[in-house]
């Protein structure tokens, strides 16, 4: 298993830990519903070192970049990120991932699931065909997410950049707790606020910037998050975790990212998934919440109110939050509308159960 | 952790306490510990009949979801219909406000079959 750089603060702070990804992460620490409470009210500190980077640069990186993912990275200005995926040959996603513009037409950094590295480096490897000097940053890049409505007040006083009033999905370098090339990003996956910071783990980054943080945050009370409030965090507001609602055989706009599918430019399997725009998709992702008692899971089975099968919950769990059930799933189009009765198999009962609009919360 | 002598335990992680042929059932503190936050604890057996090692219910923490086994042999009772509105208790006091089934038990010989304290400490060790 390999470690991140904060791997021993994880076991010394009492995490529970287990592997994801071919790392060594931490799933919980005073438990799912605390961690997601404290970044939902407060500010919580998530390790996602596991995340990969890579960089892109030259003249034609911009054009590789617009071959192989699906929204369009043209639109980018310095200081600039954007949400897209790499969808495969048959129109089916390949991964997800954020596309940084560093500089305009020379440098990308691209951030992708730590599970896909080498699938997406292959990938896009594959496609590189304009010999694009090509970084797989991701081993020597610390990535710490600090979350939720009081992670930027708390961070402000570490650095010169203006994190306070820095836009969603913008980013600047600085130096942060002194710490020199830091990379702050307006983003996350939590749908909280905050920011992600990326670093080299040399001399001591790491363990100084962690440091840094929890000392700034001590007053406000932040807190260490594992991976299972990230994945609770997530779903209340309905993004995608890729492997569960999201695959090598779902379409962007069975997923509900057609917002990140742009069909101004040409990339893969332009030509399959515009005819799913033109002609209607047969099962979309939805969003729903349970009625009767019961919590839906990763690929129990739904149907409707006669037991024929109409799709599958992708992901699902009791909302810290709301304190309902909800879940994602696919299902076929006819019953993807709002407040739709669907049915899930819950142990051989089935629950009902209504579609509702996402984000959950 | 803690694990009270005056029960017995199961590989399964669920403690037995038994006073005459009526056992309460619970799941151990080590067990609460690995699932995390429970949300759920989901018992249709009342009236059932079963053996040991049968799936009495089911308990969902916020990321996972496990199954119960029957300790020994026996009729499900009641359910401890506190858990209904307040499933934490498994989490907060497992061996008294988190049980869960009241059982009369076919063989209460049974019982002293199953590991006592410092098996089941040794187990999860």
């Amino acid at each position: 298993m390999k470690a991140t750089p904060f791997t021993g603060k994880h076991i010394a702070l009492g995490a529970k830990m287990a592997e994801f990804a071919g790392y060594n992460m931490p799933i919980s620490y005073s438990g799912i519903n605390d961690e997601h409470a404290a970044v939902r009210n407060n500010a919580g500190v998530f390790d996602v070192s596991h995340m990969g980077e890579f960089v892109l640069k030259g003249e034609g990186a911009l054009d590789l970049i617009q071959r192989v993912t699906s929204n369009d990275a043209s639109k980018l200005t310095n200081g600039k990120a954007q949400y897209s995926c790499l969808p495969n040959e048959q129109g089916g996603i390949v991964d997800d991932l954020l596309v940084y513009c560093i500089e305009e037409n020379k440098v990308y950094m691209l951030v992708v699931n730590a599970s896909n590295i080498e699938k997406d480096w292959n990938w896009i490897q594959k496609h590189n065909t304009g010999n694009v000097e090509m970084h797989n940053i991701s081993d020597k890049t610390c990535l710490l997410a600090i979350q939720g409505p009081n992670a930027t007040k708390i961070l402000q006083p570490l650095t010169e950049i203006d994190v306070l009033n820095m836009k969603y999905y913008t980013f600047a370098k600085g130096v942060f707790a002194g710490v020199e090339n830091v990379l702050v990003s307006a983003t996350g996956y939590t749908g909280a606020g905050g920011v992600e910071i990326y670093f080299e783990d040399k001399d001591g980054a790491a363990d100084k910037i962690w440091d840094a943080i929890f000392e700034a945050g001590k007053a406000a009370g932040i807190k260490p998050i594992g991976l299972g409030a990230r994945d609770t965090l997530r779903l209340e507001k309905g993004f995608c975790l890729y492997g569960n609602d999201i695959d090598d055989t779902t379409s962007p706009l069975e997923a509900g990212l057609g917002w990140i599918t742009k069909f101004s430019k040409d990339f893969t399997a332009r030509t399959i998934i515009e005819q799913q725009k033109n002609n209607g998709v047969e099962r979309k992702l939805v969003g729903f919440e349970m009625i009767d008692r019961g919590i839906p899971r990763h690929d129990y089975k739904i149907k409707d109110a006669d037991g024929n099968e109409i799709g599958k919950v992708t992901s699902g769990t009791q909302s810290p939050s709301l304190q309902k059930a909800i879940g994602l799933g696919y299902v076929a189009t006819a019953f993807a509308a709002f407040d739709s009765e669907i049915y899930v198999e819950v142990r051989d009962k089935l629950l009902k159960a209504k579609v509702v609009k996402i984000p959950f919360l | 952790m803690n694990f009270p002598e005056n029960l017995r335990y199961t590989k399964d992680h669920e403690w037995i306490s038994l006073e005459g042929n009526v056992a309460t059932i619970g799941i151990t503190d080590f067990a609460q510990r690995e699932l995390g936050d429970i949300v759920y604890v989901d018992i249709n057996t009342v009236g059932k009949a079963l053996n040991a090692e049968e799936v009495f219910g089911t308990v969902e923490a916020v990321k996972t979801v496990s199954d119960l086994f029957l300790p020994v042999a026996g009729t499900i009772t009641e359910v401890n219909s506190a858990l209904n509105d307040a499933p934490e208790a498994v989490n907060t006091d497992p061996y008294g406000a988190g049980w869960m089934v009241k059982v009369t038990v076919n063989n209460p010989a049974d019982v002293e079959q199953l590991l006592d304290a410092a098996a089941y400490s040794a187990l999860v060790a």
